[in-house]
């Protein structure tokens, strides 16, 4: 039913207007969130980016406010590729193990899981997704104390053995568990799983019944249908949860704080450059790095169709 | 047509054992909020009491400062995020138009990016503009990654709402403001209470963010991460802990029954 243009109703002058332009009405409502978005957000990170181009004056400790390429000059230097691969690798690594852990839930939940149960599942991912993030953080410094339920159920099952083997090896090991990579990887891996579990869960859901059905027809076996039909199917969304938990392990300063050996990542740098150095342009320039990271990851995973998935 | 059959034994281990790794952790911290034991993170506890309730209720005054200034924040970004994000789904809902997509990317990219790049991206304009940290600065920076919240479920909501309803109301000769009264608001309602919902405890526990943008100021994170990294009284903060994940538990179980049974919306036959 569309409005009548030969008995205009001689009322409500506005929202007639906006009846007769939706594209206005569009705009209007549009407007205070794009100007939000624009001036909070954008226009702070222009100001981010504006600060990376100027430097610090090495004598006073003052920003020196004029355009120079210097800042970006310091970032190149061995410490700091050195922080970036480390962070790199266990971004890399903890989307990884997400992928692997995350896989089994959301095939259950998407494929398996019905009525009371599948809302149980869901639940049981929100639940700890929104919980607060310091929190769970916090449990971890707890389990992975020497005192703590990791080392109890070890010492219970006679395999402490496993612990001080791993604590051992070279680079990855240390005193405990809560100060070694082990233990940021393990606390990296917890925080972010449900960002993993959700867009794969919604792909596996979106796989066509029919297909699985043609393939079992036509005589594939339950896992030649699951590598040739599912798993293709599924990695869109596969890819959307890795782009969170890539960029998420990228970006924590907190983690590596609280649980680990407290060898820099980009994170914890441009935090110490910020704050107890004062060094806010090098701090800005090195959060180019994970933006620019980000933007490769993201033309790849577009390539994939993550898109679609998210 | 029943080709499926039930979950192998492997998959079903490895699902049930995924949940109990996002689970366990959080059992643990209602566990160790009852502890006796006051150095150490002992396991299992020697001893269970109450005592810290007691403890962290009257012997640190310190705790209500942040805990105060943590739900005004909340509030405020809860409220400014609402208006937005509804304004932006009831804006993108329907319309079609180039670049539709980049606008609905802009909105999500304040979650998607690093907080930490939010977190200095506002530090520094606050620097070239002189901004003295405040209570607002702390809101402004909460309130543009809670719009996103928001608008993802009010967004979800439009999109099953017929757009015929919206015309028979007005050509029966409701006003604009009437319409939205007493047709759409209906209607989104729950969902905005569930987005709100969402909203609140995201800001409510935001750290991220919240160092950059707080100056000397404590929210109740704030605080929780400075006792993380220099411990002073750990029962205190075990117990500090099972509230904010009481608090945060409630509001996010709520919002789950609001947008629950959102399947069967007036005005069907899109």
């Amino acid at each position: 039913m569309t409005a009548s243009p030969a008995t205009p109703v001689p009322r409500g002058g506005l929202s007639d207007f906006f009846h007769r332009n939706p594209g206005l009405l569009t705009l209007a409502l549009l407007l205070p969130p794009l100007l939000w978005i624009g001036i909070v957000y954008i226009g702070s990170l222009l100001a981010l980016l504006l600060q990376s181009f100027y430097s610090l004056d090495e004598f006073s400790g003052t920003v020196v406010h004029e355009f120079t390429l210097t800042t970006y000059g310091h970032l190149f230097t061995a410490t700091n590729l050195t922080i970036i691969l480390r962070t790199a690798v266990m971004a890399a690594l903890v989307t990884v193990a997400s992928a692997l852990i995350a896989f089994p839930i959301a095939y259950y939940a998407a494929r398996y899981a019905r009525g009371g149960w599948k809302a149980l599942f869901y639940l049981a991912v929100m639940m700890p997704l929104w919980s607060s993030y310091l929190v769970k953080v916090y449990a971890w410094k707890l389990i992975l104390a020497k005192e703590g339920i990791i080392s109890w159920v070890a010492e219970k099952l006679h395999l402490g053995w496993v612990i001080d083997g791993l604590l051992s090896l070279p680079v990855i090991g240390g005193p405990s568990l809560s100060f070694s990579y082990i233990g940021t990887f393990i606390v990296f891996v917890y925080i972010w799983l449900p960002y993993m579990i959700l867009p794969t869960q919604a792909a596996l859901e979106r796989v066509p019944k029919d297909f699985v059905e043609a393939a079992a027809d036509l005589g594939a076996s339950p896992s030649q249908t699951f590598r040739t039909v599912i798993l293709p199917l599924s990695l869109p969304g596969v890819v959307a949860g890795s782009i969170f938990t890539f960029s998420l392990t990228l970006g924590d300063y907190i983690i590596p704080q609280i649980v680990g050996n407290s060898r820099p990542f980009i994170g914890t740098t441009v935090y110490a450059l910020q704050g107890t150095a004062g060094d806010i342009p090098l701090a800005a320039a090195f959060t180019v790095v994970p933006v620019v990271i980000m933007g490769v990851y993201l033309i790849i995973a577009r390539r994939l169709g993550a898109f679609d998935a998210l | 047509m029943r080709s499926e059959a039930g979950a192998t034994l492997p998959l079903k281990a490895a699902a049930i054992g995924g949940l109990l790794f996002l689970h366990i952790p959080l059992a643990l911290i209602v566990l160790y909020a009852f502890t006796t034991e006051e150095k150490s993170f002992q396991f299992p506890p020697p001893g269970l009491t109450l005592r810290w309730f007691g403890a962290a209720w009257f012997d640190r005054p310190d705790i209500w400062g942040p805990l105060w200034l943590s739900l005004q924040v909340a509030l405020l970004a809860t409220l400014i995020a609402l208006v937005l994000g509804t304004l932006a789904a009831a804006a993108l809902w329907r319309a079609r138009f180039f670049g539709k997509d980049s606008l609905s990317l802009l909105f999500i990219l304040p979650i998607a990016l690093p907080g930490i790049i939010t977190g200095i991206a506002l530090r520094s304009a606050f620097d070239i503009m002189s901004v003295p940290f405040s209570t607002w600065t702390i809101v402004l920076g909460h309130a543009t990654f809670c719009i996103v919240v928001v608008y993802n479920n009010a967004l979800a909501r439009f999109r099953r709402l017929s757009p015929g309803m919206i015309e028979a109301s007005m050509d029966l000769g409701a006003s604009g403001a009437q319409t939205f009264r007493y047709v759409i608001l209906p209607q989104i309602g729950s969902a905005l209470l569930a987005g709100g919902m969402l909203a609140f405890a995201l800001s409510f526990d935001e750290v991220i963010v919240t160092t950059f943008t707080a100056g000397q100021q404590a929210t109740l994170p704030i605080w929780m991460l400075n006792e993380l990294i220099r411990p002073r009284q750990r029962p205190v903060t075990n117990v500090v802990a099972l509230i904010v994940i009481a608090v945060t538990f409630l509001p996010i179980l709520a919002a789950y029954y609001l947008t629950r049974e959102g399947e069967h919306t007036g005005g069907a036959g899109k």
